[in-house]
């Protein structure tokens, strides 16, 4: 199987923080989801990913080829959407574009004028006067005008209404209708993920946790509810994360099925979301 | 084609994927080389993720409901009648299973189940 994108054993030391040894894989056609509490090293990821951060060891393959060796190249086909504004305030959007244009070969005017009228962009505004929905349109525009095969985007959906987050949802729809094109994006808003991605990547403290198809992983993980008097120490260490009160528990399974056997009748299991699967791993 | 999709179910959203195409097939609303929605258009449609399409085309495959050709897409496939009537007679058939099972559980004899099938089959 050819990856689109490929990180092995990525590493990289800070003074209070370590990614520690991560890897995962994307095929193209296919939108992978990138969740974590903050802290937990997507932000780090995304930059060694896209070299604005040097890596200690491991290895990045984009498209095939080393990131760091074939850096231009890769990033001529990467559309890449960051989560804090890079652009230079003072200019206008037509300004910024025209200087972003000039580096990528695969330029497409035609396309970035459509987005502009489907955002509703003023070509003229400056950039400082956007608002930051208007800024994540602008840079969206920008990452999906210049042909890109992979689009990165960290925390694209954070700090936006809903009606706008799903339009987002649905221009990365139209995105991978061409089964060559992926995306990978990191969000704590997992609500959204649960619709579109096809892969789940899990990082917490600088490790993977699971990156797993999301069916398989809505699948298996459950929450159970049940009374206090069914728990004891050998069945508390079955669960990922345990929430006790005076009037019961509630805890998170990875393995529905067993539980339900375990239990039978005993406790009421039920769906976990993305969500709860965060929230219960990282509490633990 | 007509598929509507429950968040709330337990049941997995490939599933109902399957089974809605499968029942309109069987009744004949879905007929021999219509075309069906790309795997990825309908990711998009339904607002769920391609790999659920997929994986519920994957299985209408196997079991010889559709065909994929290359490049062209999906299409309903030609159904042979005996086949048609097994595949329609395999559902009721697991369904009197689950009720045969728990009959048994509930201490309800064959009589008095055949006894309502006929009520039932008569009313409805």
């Amino acid at each position: 199987m050819d990856y689109i994108l490929e990180v092995k054993n990525l590493r990289k030391k800070f003074k209070n923080f370590t990614l520690d040894s991560i890897s995962f894989n994307l095929e193209p056609g296919y939108i992978m989801g990138f969740i974590g509490p903050n802290g937990a090293g997507k932000s780090t990821t995304i930059k060694l990913i896209m070299n604005l951060l040097k890596k200690d060891g491991g290895e990045i393959r984009i498209f095939g080829k080393d990131h760091e060796k074939y850096e231009k190249e890769v990033k001529n086909r990467i559309g890449f959407v960051y989560d804090e504004n890079y652009y230079y305030e003072d200019l206008t959007v037509n300004t910024m574009k025209n200087i972003v244009a000039s580096f990528y070969s695969n330029w497409d005017d035609n396309k970035f004028n459509g987005y502009m009228k489907e955002f509703d962009l003023n070509p003229k505004a400056k950039i400082k006067t956007l608002s930051k929905g208007m800024k994540m349109k602008f840079s969206l525009a920008v990452a999906l005008s210049h042909n890109a095969d992979l689009i990165i985007m960290d925390e694209p959906t954070s700090g936006l209404d809903p009606v706008f987050r799903r339009e987002i949802l649905d221009i990365l729809y139209s995105v991978i209708q061409d089964e060559g094109k992926s995306i990978f994006f990191s969000t704590h808003i997992t609500t959204d993920l649960e619709k579109i991605a096809d892969y789940i990547t899990f990082i917490n403290k600088g490790k993977i946790v699971f990156s797993k198809p999301k069916d398989d992983v809505l699948q298996n993980y459950g929450i159970v509810k049940g009374g206090l008097d069914i728990l004891d120490g050998n069945i508390r260490k079955e669960f990922i994360g345990i929430r006790e009160t005076k009037v019961g528990f509630e805890a998170l399974t990875d393995n529905m099925d067993k539980t339900r056997k375990m239990f039978g009748n005993k406790v009421l299991i039920e769906r976990a979301t993305l969500e709860d699967i965060m929230v219960y791993s990282v509490r633990r | 084609m007509r598929i509507i999709i429950s968040n709330s179910s337990d049941e997995p959203i490939y599933e109902q994927i399957t089974k809605q195409i499968k029942a309109q097939i069987l009744k004949g609303e879905l007929k021999q080389g219509d075309l069906l929605p790309s795997i990825r258009a309908l990711a998009r449609d339904l607002q769920i993720s391609v790999i659920t399409t997929k994986r519920a085309y994957e299985e209408l495959e196997r079991e010889g409901f559709i065909e994929t050709v290359q490049g062209k897409g999906s299409f309903v496939a030609g159904q042979n009648r005996e086949l048609i009537k097994e595949k329609k007679l395999n559902i009721i058939e697991e369904k009197l299973s689950k009720v045969v099972e728990e009959s048994k559980d509930l201490g309800i004899s064959f009589d008095e189940i055949l006894e309502l099938l006929k009520i039932l089959y008569e009313e409805v």
